[in-house]
């Protein structure tokens, strides 16, 4: 092997593939320039190029591909939400990321495997109920269900009447999944970068120009570029790039902390979360148990790791399964969350025209990567707002119109 | 564990306490527009560095505020409304503030 492997490295014929752009110098001026090269700036940056034909396009981030919260992330897919807005947005969001790996040519490791939502309350069927009647309406699969269902789905959970919360009912959304979250920053890089765009990592943003009320051009550590549009796509720093821009937000920003555990054979399909003892699950592909939680109690933008936290996800998810009381705590850490006051992103138009935001992903993000990308491509190229897109407009907070979705996030992401 | 100190019960676990939001001044609701009340209501400047907060012991139910680094989540200093807000009582009920 070590032969072949040696006449396969000194082959011309079989190159090494330049994933990302090899350009190394910034241009004067693009006519697009994207703040962030998270999952939701790359995959702006891909339906751009390869959608709407518009190629002239820089990728910054002050880090790397995917380094900031797309890698925090604990990588949860569905579309079971409260509201129409919502459930309309994120179900499309979950259609793409089912077909995504042969959009992309890349293995973004989808698997549909579930979502188990647990109540313990009847207050919690009540809302159970009323998602699932919604979620029915617009298309989702999700019902509520029964504790002997729920012993099929998940066998391995504490079902006991004599725990502290005992489980009494489950809202079941078959639609729900995950993906690699890092695959899905990669995918779409690449793709946008096959097509023109250029993606510069180590490029921090330190300013923004405006003029006569629309954008400019973009400082960087770099160097100065003009743009005819800008976008922002910096999740846990949107109050702060907006800022820059002149643009203040409705967001506060908190930590969430996740932790990971060593490895195991395969023992839990689905994803399962509690709001009610702020706590959710889900086995890695390769056996590692994720467990998250709800952001931290205050605002701060710093991801340290705290004990309190680690306690508390413990003494949640031991009550859901103990048999994890053996099991080790390899990797404990943050993301920063920005948090909106009700739930629901803010895209699309800002005050400044030409300069567009993609904010307020709180802690629903990642799933809604590849329509997030779709959409603000449409509304950059096009100069209209989708209108899958348009009740999540910053405008909405001036008109008191807020798309509430407290209820279906809250620790089950 | 981290402690915040209360100028009405002393240093406490930071787990006793409700935190209550950067400190903004409230518009005139007879006098303001709608936007300027929806920016009181929904906006926040969400600063990196050293705000003002309001904070509240739970179990006493006290409001005071504090000075804090939202990046390094230092606790500069914690002090009584009447610092900053004219008409409010200058100490805590029952005596001195402990700080």
């Amino acid at each position: 092997m070590p032969a072949a492997l040696l006449k396969y490295a000194l082959s011309r014929k079989y190159p090494a593939r330049h994933a990302f752009t090899r350009r190394r110098d910034l241009k004067k001026r693009y006519d697009v320039v994207i703040i962030g090269a998270g999952g939701h700036g790359v995959a702006i940056a891909y339906y751009l190029s390869k959608y709407h034909g518009i190629k002239d396009i820089a990728i910054l981030d002050k880090g790397y591909v995917g380094g900031g919260n797309t890698a925090r992330n604990t990588a949860v897919i569905r579309s079971n939400y409260l509201t129409e807005e919502g459930v309309r947005f994120y179900r499309e969001s979950v259609e793409m990321f089912q077909g995504l790996s042969n959009e992309l040519g890349f293995n973004i490791m989808f698997e549909n495997r579930g979502q188990l939502t647990l109540a313990h309350s009847d207050a919690a069927i009540r809302s159970f109920r009323w998602r699932a009647e919604v979620n029915q309406h617009m298309g989702v699969r999700s019902e509520l269900v029964d504790r002997k269902t729920i012993a099929e789905l998940v066998p391995n959970l504490n079902l006991s009447e004599d725990s502290r919360f005992p489980i009494l009912a489950g809202l079941w959304h078959a639609d729900g999944g995950t993906a690699r979250h890092d695959a899905v920053a990669w995918g779409y890089a690449s793709g946008a970068c096959e097509r023109g765009a250029e993606l510069h990592q180590c490029t921090e943003v330190t300013g923004i120009e405006t003029k006569c009320g629309r954008i400019a051009a973009v400082n960087t550590n770099r160097g100065r570029i003009e743009c005819g549009i800008a976008v922002q796509a910096v999740a846990g720093m949107s109050s702060i790039v907006a800022d820059m821009a002149g643009i203040r937000l409705p967001i506060h920003s908190f930590p969430l902390q996740a932790m990971v555990t060593q490895p195991y054979k395969p023992l839990l399909g689905p994803l399962v979360s509690s709001p009610h003892v702020h706590v959710y699950i889900q086995q890695t592909s390769r056996g590692e148990f994720v467990i998250g939680g709800g952001s931290d109690p205050y605002a701060l933008y710093n991801t340290r790791s705290t004990l309190e936290m680690k306690e508390t996800l413990s003494a949640a998810i031991l009550e859901l399964f103990p048999f994890l009381g053996q099991a080790r705590v390899l990797r404990q850490w943050a993301g920063i969350t920005d948090m909106t006051p009700d739930y629901s992103p803010i895209m699309g138009e800002s005050p400044v025209e030409h300069y567009y935001l993609d904010a307020g992903w709180g802690t629903w993000g990642f799933k809604a990567t590849p329509i997030s990308g779709k959409t603000m491509a449409e509304l950059i190229a096009t100069g209209r707002t989708p209108d899958i897109i348009k009740p999540f407009e910053l405008e909405r907070f001036y008109r008191f119109q807020q798309i509430n979705e407290a209820g279906a996030t809250a620790a089950s992401h | 564990m981290k402690l915040l100190h209360c100028p009405l019960n002393g240093p406490r676990n930071i787990s006793e306490f409700t935190y209550g939001g950067e400190v903004h001044a409230m518009p005139d609701p007879d006098a303001c527009d709608s936007s300027e009340w929806a920016e009181y209501v929904f906006f926040d400047d969400n600063r990196a560095g050293v705000v003002t907060e309001w904070w509240c012991h739970t179990a006493t139910s006290f409001w005071f505020l504090a000075d804090r680094n939202t990046v390094s989540d230092e606790i500069m200093r914690t002090y009584l409304p009447a610092e900053r807000f004219s008409g409010l009582a200058a100490a805590p009920p029952d005596g001195e503030p402990s700080s």
